[in-house]
């Protein structure tokens, strides 16, 4: 009932924007529409205004990373429509080149989550107004969540008793990082199980 | 006479302010005492929680959620759980479920508390604190009672929740609802008609429904410009919609309907913690399906089958299908939500956490432009913010 209703209003969204959406979608009773990039304004504008969907309020905005892809980012806009009770999700990719076109015009709310995009991913919105880092340190260098960033990071800080201030290190770890998958090994495991070594040789 | 050219005064608020309700950074361009520009620089207490999570099995990462607002730690839960049942198709037991509202509930009241007295601190009101962190401490001993912490009580669990309520808790829980209405009536006698409180808040920070909707505003933010929008109605999620409760709305958009809708809420939660433990059925309080949750330890005792689906739970962890989902909850400082990408393995791939501090402490520009610099600390008061889950 609910999917019937949300992929209507795909339809009806994909029908009015032929060249912009790409895919619409449902899946676990959410409706997700795959757009272009270049056009994401025009997409979301449309959205907002048009009085079948009445989306004025952008909840969420955040970047994803999908390295093995030739667009390795997708921009993801989470919108919420208090008039029709609905949430959408607009989707579209891009790589660590190509700038995407800013929403902050059509929601002044997309400022501080583009920023942060920008921080953790390095996607580049085009025209925003203050594209600054957002949740890293002052000179912090890299974007944190892509998934080549390590977990530990690359510098530290202490606080040095000789120069008596604050001072940046590059990471130095006790032991090697470690990572456990704990997947089943006959599903997943690509290490040498300990003590299996021989394994390999038959 | 010829003009004086008059430099704007720049002013560093915080990081170490007492009324920036903990690392906020706000650099103020001022006229005189009036408020031209605000740039709030946050993200000193960045902990990098989504990247973490991104490492972590799904019920190692709850615990996170918990630290991300720790002045109403269960409700963050709650969104997480919700994204991952989703993904799964779990059902929650009926008990799990009225649980996990009653403690909600419990959490907004705490929530509120802590926002309500604080705000009459920043704008010169000392005692409701004082009053009301005593009724903070008893909740936060049913936090303790029923999780073993007081505070990051990670209780809630994919398929309901940890461990049923111990005996004798409803009852206790049941007799604090009688109490504290009480105490309440005393801290709003002290601040509701107020002239200084009123003088401080009224027609301060005036956001229009039009405006709150573009800021992305959400929860108390959002109801207090006139909008009846509360997720708890609109989209219910678990027993929600059996209750009985009435939304909270302000008429003027300012920082004192936002005040005063807030101890409306207090009084809703009130009638639904009571409505949760009168309507408590019995039961099991999570999944019986054991690819989700932990088989219960009298069966370990017994069964293989439970033996070595316990093994498999707490080393390769869930597994959860892929693709993605959103998944919010009416947290008490507004919608928070969990976008999750789940890639088919047993940690999630992406888990993306949308707190309602962060967009509103956006607006903070907005909102203070052209009001004077005191004003500050009651607009930031009124929007309810708390560190942990701005900076993530």
């Amino acid at each position: 009932m609910t999917d019937k209703v949300l992929m209507d209003l795909g339809d009806h969204i994909a029908g009015r924007l032929p060249n912009e959406v790409i895919a619409v979608s449902v899946a676990f009773g959410e409706l997700t529409v795959t757009a272009r990039a270049d056009h994401i304004q025009k997409v979301l504008t449309f959205l907002r205004d048009d009085g079948d969907c009445l989306f004025k309020q952008l909840v969420d905005l955040c970047g994803a990373d999908y390295p093995e892809r030739v667009k390795r980012f997708d921009v993801v806009y989470h919108l919420l429509s208090v008039h029709l009770n609905q949430r959408i999700r607009v989707k579209v990719e891009t790589d660590a080149d190509t700038p995407v076109p800013t929403a902050t015009e059509i929601f002044p709310a997309a400022g501080w989550f583009e920023r942060e995009a920008w921080d953790m991913y390095g996607i580049f919105f085009a025209d925003h107004p203050d594209l600054r880092r957002m949740l890293t340190d002052y000179g912090f260098s890299g974007h944190p969540l892509r998934k080549d960033f390590p977990l530990t990071g690359y510098v530290e800080v202490r606080y040095s008793e000789e120069e008596k201030r604050v001072v940046y290190e590059p990471v130095k770890l006790a032991q090697e990082f470690r990572t456990f998958d704990f997947m089943s090994p006959w599903e997943s495991a690509q290490y040498v199980l300990p003590g299996d070594e021989k394994a390999e040789s038959k | 006479m010829a003009e004086v050219d008059i430099k704007n005064y720049c002013l560093n608020f915080g990081p170490q302010h007492p009324a920036a309700h903990g690392v906020l950074r706000m650099v103020m361009e001022l006229d005189g005492e009036v408020v031209e520009r605000v740039d709030p620089h946050i993200g000193l207490l960045h902990r990098g929680t989504e990247k973490l999570i991104e490492y972590k099995q799904y019920l190692q990462a709850m615990p996170y959620f918990d630290r991300l607002d720790y002045v109403a730690p269960m409700n963050q839960e709650h969104a997480f759980v919700l994204a991952i049942e989703k993904l799964m198709g779990a059902e929650v037991p009926l008990r799990g479920q009225y649980i996990r509202v009653l403690f909600s509930e419990i959490g907004r009241v705490l929530n509120h508390l802590l926002n309500l007295t604080t705000h009459a601190m920043d704008v010169g009101a000392l005692t409701p604190i004082l009053w009301g962190f005593e009724e903070r401490e008893k909740l936060m001993v049913f936090y303790e009672r029923i999780s073993g912490a007081r505070l990051h009580a990670a209780y809630f669990r994919p398929g309901g929740v940890h461990q049923d309520m111990p005996a004798g808790l409803a009852e206790d829980i049941m007799a604090w609802t009688e109490t504290f209405p009480a105490v309440l009536a005393d801290m709003e006698a002290l601040l509701i008609d107020n002239r200084i409180f009123k003088q401080r808040n009224v027609d301060i920070g005036v956001v229009s429904a039009e405006d709150a909707f573009a800021w992305g505003f959400s929860g108390p933010m959002l109801r207090g410009s006139g909008v009846a929008w509360d997720l708890r109605k609109s989209q219910p999620y678990e027993v929600y919609d059996k209750m009985d409760f009435k939304v909270a709305v302000g008429k003027n958009g300012d920082c004192y309907d936002r005040f005063m809708l807030r101890i409306g809420e207090i009084y809703e939660s009130l009638k639904i913690i009571r409505q949760c433990l009168n309507d408590m059925p019995g039961g099991p309080v999570l999944s019986i399906d054991n690819k989700i949750a932990p088989p219960r330890r009298a069966d370990m005792k017994v069964s293989m089958e439970a033996l070595i689906h316990h093994f498999k739970l707490y080393t390769e962890g869930i597994r959860v299908p892929e693709g993605e989902v959103y998944a919010a909850v009416e947290a008490p400082k507004g919608e928070f939500g969990v976008y999750l990408v789940s890639d088919g393995s047993n940690k999630p791939y992406r888990c993306k956490i949308r707190a309602p501090g962060f967009v509103h402490l956006q607006a903070m520009d907005f909102m203070l432009k052209g009001h004077m610099l005191a004003d500050a600390p009651a607009v930031l008061g009124a929007m309810d913010i708390v560190f942990g889950e701005v900076d993530r």
